[in-house]
């Protein structure tokens, strides 16, 4: 099919977006990497009035690494973060999705903020800042704020971005040696979007594991935190913890799988990432 | 009501100015517009790879990208790649090895081989399946696709 009639806007600044947000309200949409909203406005699953295209805007494709905290703009697309070094030291986690998300073509256009403020509870991305405890920079009227990941993801496709606001960045802890991160998902076709999956991080103490951080992907409106299996994971106990995942995740049957099948599947994830932090074999 | 908007860009090395609808699909202008007709519209929401095109030298989906976006751009379909014999050796080896039937995923699939093998390396079978995965072939069943890649991977590092 094809998309329903729509203004175009071209933002050339921040600033300039955050206005054009407040002047056309609830019908305009922001236009980053497109890849999945484009597919919505050609299935008219979405008819906004004007796209406000992002693209344009300079300063918001940058790497960097400050004061301890990788800084990833919201416009630095999947295919320059999967080759980035910086991305692949400071933030080994996102490394280790890249390949799972689509196909080539896709990577190519699609933005990391984009996936994150568009907040797809089947997406590898949101997950794993969520597992990393990131911080989201929204910009708003006033300015710019910070948002830590707990936080930022409040319902099916809805974040603590305003209406008048946009992502322009996120922040992450930068690696260090102590921490050990995983990352499983299981899809009918590589490249499909997760049916279940996992992301993790977690510090090495010794034998044991700490500040574990266990972000589901696929199995509810969010990404979701298991928190009753990591504190089982943290007191050493994988079948303790894979229990835990029974009052910790509710999944609901969606168009691949039934809830049931996919409470199953987030206990397999477990043992499979729970070997990676711990670097047993799987 | 439309809105329309004036873009100017490079289509295969061409400079033109055009006017285009806001909603106008990238493959859509390419093919309705400029009578480009190699670039294919299969899915239209980014699952089939039939449309791909390059933009400033990267594979993309046709029907993802709206031709509005596209201003300044230099885009290149497959008429172009083939005008330059860029992929001469590629469209020989997919004609030797029965790597097409229908030819309706062809396009996409050249321009998508094309880009894994620019980087110089000869990748491995399962390095080729991974960068075409996001291309539907329903005719071939991918192997005669997977050994023309191949074949013109080994060929270009004189293997």
């Amino acid at each position: 099919m094809k998309p329903a009639p729509f203004a175009y806007a071209k933002a050339r600044s921040v600033e300039d977006a955050v206005k054009l947000l407040g002047e056309h309200g609830d019908g305009a949409r922001l236009l980053a990497g497109g890849q999945s909203l484009m597919a919505t406005l050609n299935m008219r699953l979405s008819q906004p009035s004007i796209l406000i295209d992002l693209n344009g805007i300079s300063g918001l494709d940058g790497i960097s690494v400050e004061n301890g905290m990788l800084k990833v703009g919201a416009l630095v697309r999947h295919a320059a973060a999967a080759k980035s070094d910086l991305v692949a030291k400071n933030a080994p986690l996102i490394a280790m999705a890249m390949p799972h998300i689509a196909h080539p073509a896709i990577r190519n256009r699609g933005t990391i903020g984009g996936s994150i403020a568009f907040a797809d509870p089947a997406a590898e991305l949101p997950a794993c800042f969520l597992a990393l405890g990131g911080e989201a920079e929204i910009a708003g009227k006033g300015g710019g704020r910070w948002v830590k990941a707990d936080d930022f993801f409040k319902g099916l496709y809805e974040t603590a971005i305003g209406a008048d606001e946009m992502l322009t960045a996120v922040r992450l802890s930068a690696a260090t040696p102590e921490m050990r991160y995983g990352f499983a998902e299981l899809s009918r076709r590589h490249g499909d979007y997760a049916i279940a999956g996992l992301a993790a991080s977690a510090r090495a103490d010794g034998a044991s594991l700490k500040d574990i951080r266990l972000a589901y992907f696929g199995v509810g409106l969010t990404p979701v935190r298991a928190k009753g299996a990591e504190a089982a994971l943290a007191a050493g106990k994988i079948d303790d913890a894979v229990k835990a995942l029974a009052s910790d995740l509710d999944p609901p049957d969606d168009i691949q799988e039934t809830g049931t099948v996919k409470k199953h599947l987030a206990g397999v994830l477990l043992r499979r990432v729970a070997a990676q932090l711990t670097g047993a074999r799987a | 009501m439309t809105h329309a908007y004036d873009i100017s860009l490079t289509v295969n090395g061409e400079l033109l100015t055009a006017r285009v609808e806001a909603r106008k699909s990238l493959v859509d202008f390419l093919r309705d517009d400029l009578s480009l007709t190699g670039s294919h519209v299969g899915c239209e929401h980014g699952v089939c790879g039939a449309c791909t095109v390059r933009v400033n030298g990267q594979i993309v989906r046709g029907c993802l990208m709206l031709a509005v976006q596209c201003g300044g751009a230099t885009v290149e379909t497959i008429e172009g790649v083939s005008d330059t014999g860029e992929i001469a050796d590629l469209q020989d080896a997919f004609e030797k090895r029965n790597a097409l039937q229908c030819g309706f995923c062809t396009p996409g699939m050249l321009l998508t081989a094309q880009e894994l093998l620019a980087n110089g390396k000869t990748p491995s079978r399962d390095d080729i399946r991974e960068h075409i995965s996001g291309n539907y072939c329903r005719c071939t069943g991918y192997h005669a696709i997977v050994d023309a890649v191949e074949a013109v991977a080994q060929a270009r590092n004189g293997k």
